[in-house]
């Protein structure tokens, strides 16, 4: 699960990982008195008015902007809040702002020049263990730091017997760079936010950037934190921070029925038992000259509510202009799975692209027979073969 | 032949007396698995399904001399009693649950270092079958006959996919092994592949997997290492999935360019094995390589 920058800023700060401070509003006037409030309590003067939404390279679309008084504040609220935000990350069509983060200057001059860094963590599948990544390439995609400078990334993994060592936190800061004040600020920082990954239950932490101010101070500038969604259920206080506008309304329908759904942008449409037959079953559906118009996998017990569900959400796309349903029988029996396809169909009525059914496994022939004597303008299959086959039929 | 079960396998089931662990196990003793008891807390002492039930994975040992264990506690308890059951020294520990928390399943890997005899299959897997010896899983058991070819899968409904269509082709299984689809998992491709390499009855081998994560591209190198001692048909699911997206499984999701289906087929053909680019032709080209092999 996502969660908005400014919740994942409110979390860190709960462990003692020091942030660039802010206060989100929902409207100008809010946003007004966020920065007096600011203003009071850091002293700033300018101000950083940031779009809040769940993708990447928000500067690059326009949201984020600096504000030079509170009157910026108000001019750059009003132009972010309810904007269309396209970025790299969001898709041509953009994300509707609903918030924005007012945030202190912490840029402002001094002693020394303020420097930004990268530093995440993550799990490292390979090693069954976290791993700390850092960079001097503050500000940068670390996907093409990776690619570009791969020697100038950090990389520090963590026992999971003894947690984050104290050699290794000054392993990075020293890589980093770092002496004096900040190299202690930095070893301090990332304690804190190793610590907050763990409590968290957090699957990715990714600050970037975290800046080194003109008075050595080390802040949280952005924040990306991503929750396992296995662990939501002991994190409460995170799992109440799912912000559902930011997901496609398709997908939230899908999950309250029990479904797993992913919009995707294709032609045909597909509903199977079980997420690699579902992922093999969009691979076939290319194959025979398609695009996948989804995943969607009705888990362990496809019924007639469970299809009728999958039914009306895949015909809600308007791209689509055949279904394919492919369902393994083992412990669902697939005379089941023909009634209920035969029974939801008739419940939603007036469907107009054909539909093919492949049932395989338990009681297969049956189900066939069922979907043939239904008179409906339905093709069964048997073999994987065949689907693919009646689906390039059906497309042409 | 065969690996991890047997029909000398003795099978306890943790969560036996949920509805999960009573169906499931119902459907075992049924399918001719060696079921010996059961393990829930609290209920130790009283008998379900025929079979004792124990309060300790320890107590079930001592008394029935079980060897496997078989996993349906809910994911908040689950990692307990995959360490519980290493821990009493039972060789095979097949996990069903799906949803584990991930930090879990880091400690519990951790926790195994010290169990270098224990195999952990799962979690989030249909389990291990050897056709007409032992189910130790949620399979279709009818779908699997008895024969020569080797199964290694991440997916559940793939894998019955699969075995149909070796079993249509003429041929059968020795083990079909569902090693399951999170991101960290106790045996991953390369060592459920090794077991089967290693079995002299198993003549070649399927392996399916899927987006995310290297355990395919490992799990090749291995087996190019090793001078492709037997035929492999692989083929991963997952070619049309966009970045960044879970596609159901907890570790099915691209994050780089190196765990594409497409990047892990072409690793997969450079290292010999049979790729497959359609879930359809698993058996077919199962079929052919063989023929080639004895040729």
């Amino acid at each position: 699960m996502n969660i908005h920058e400014y919740q994942a800023k409110e979390l860190l700060k709960g462990y003692g990982v020091k942030i660039q401070e802010g206060i989100v509003a929902d409207t100008p006037e809010e946003a007004v008195a966020a920065a007096k409030e600011l203003n009071k309590s850091t002293g700033t003067e300018w101000y950083v008015v940031k779009a809040q939404i769940h993708a990447g390279g928000r500067g690059k679309g326009g949201g984020v902007k600096l504000a030079k008084s509170q009157d910026e504040v108000k001019e750059k609220a009003s132009d972010i809040i309810g904007m269309q935000l396209v970025t790299p990350q969001t898709g041509p069509e953009g994300k509707k702002v609903n918030k924005v983060l007012i945030c202190q200057d912490v840029y402002y001059p001094g002693a020394n020049e303020p420097k930004e860094y990268y530093l995440g963590i993550l799990l490292d599948r390979a090693a069954g263990c976290d791993v700390i990544m850092a960079s001097t390439e503050g500000g940068m995609d670390i996907e093409t730091v990776a690619e570009e400078t791969p020697e100038k990334i950090i990389k520090e993994r963590i026992n999971p017997s003894v947690g984050l060592q104290a050699f290794q936190a000054r392993k990075v800061a020293f890589a980093l760079g770092l002496e004096g004040q900040a190299f202690k600020e930095m070893v301090k920082f990332i304690f804190a936010l190793y610590k907050a990954y763990q409590g968290a239950d957090a699957s990715l932490f990714e600050i970037n950037p975290v800046l080194k101010t003109s008075d050595d101070q080390i802040l949280a500038v952005d924040a990306k934190v991503n929750i396992d969604d296995n662990a939501l259920y002991r994190q409460k206080n995170l799992a109440e921070m799912r912000d559902i506008t930011e997901e496609d309304p398709a997908e939230v329908e899908a999950s309250e029925s029990g479904l797993n759904y992913v919009k995707l942008d294709g032609n045909v449409g597909c509903m199977v038992n079980g997420a690699g037959l579902a992922m093999a079953t969009m691979d076939i559906i290319k194959l025979s000259g398609g695009d996948p118009a989804n995943f969607l996998d009705v888990g362990g017990s496809a019924n007639a509510k469970t299809v009728e569900a999958g039914f009306r959400i895949i015909l809600k796309d308007p791209k689509v202009k055949a279904i394919l349903i492919n369902i393994f029988g083992g412990i669902v029996r697939c005379d089941r799975v023909a009634q209920g396809v035969v029974e939801a169909y008739k419940n939603i009525g007036d469907i107009k692209v054909p539909i093919i059914v492949r049932l395989q496994g338990t009681n297969a022939e049956e189900g066939a027979k069922i979907i043939e004597e239904s008179g409906l303008k339905v093709t069964s299959a048997i073999v994987l073969k065949d689907a693919a086959e009646r689906v390039k039929e059906a497309l042409a | 032949m065969s690996v991890l079960v047997n029909k000398d396998s003795k099978v306890i089931v943790q969560g036996f007396t949920g509805s999960e662990g009573t169906f499931h196990a119902t459907q075992m003793i049924e399918y001719g698995t060696q079921v010996v008891g059961g393990v829930t807390p609290g209920k130790g002492g009283q008998k379900h399904l025929d079979k004792p039930v124990f309060n300790t994975v320890a107590d079930a040992v001592n008394t029935t001399g079980a060897d496997v264990s078989i996993i349906f506690v809910p994911p908040a308890f689950a990692a307990d009693a995959i360490m519980e059951a290493a821990d009493a020294g039972i060789k095979v520990i097949v996990t069903i649950t799906e949803g584990i928390p991930v930090k879990d399943m880091i400690y519990v890997k951790n926790y195994l270092k010290g169990f270098p005899n224990t195999t952990l299959i799962g979690p989030n897997c249909p389990g291990v079958i050897t056709p007409g010896e032992a189910k130790v899983g949620i399979m279709p058991g009818f779908v699997f006959k008895p024969g020569k070819i080797g199964i290694v899968s991440k997916s559940g409904t793939l894998t019955y996919e699969a075995a149909d269509q070796i079993v249509k082709a003429g041929l059968g299984i020795s083990t079909a092994i569902g090693i399951g689809g999170d991101p960290i998992i106790g045996t991953p491709t390369k060592d459920a592949i090794k077991l089967l390499m290693e079995d002299p009855d198993t003549e070649a081998i399927v392996m399916i997997g899927e987006i995310g994560g290297d355990y395919e591209a490992k799990a090749a190198e291995w087996i190019k290492s090793q001078g492709n001692p037997k035929p492999v048909v692989g083929f991963i699911a997952g070619q049309t999935a966009p970045p960044g997206r879970r596609m159901g499984h907890a570790g099915a999701i691209i994050g780089g360019a190196d765990d594409t289906a497409e990047a892990k087929m072409k690793i997969m053909d450079s290292c010999g094995i049979h790729v497959v680019q359609s879930p359809a032709d698993i058996g077919a080209t199962m079929k052919k390589a063989l023929e080639s092999a004895k040729a």
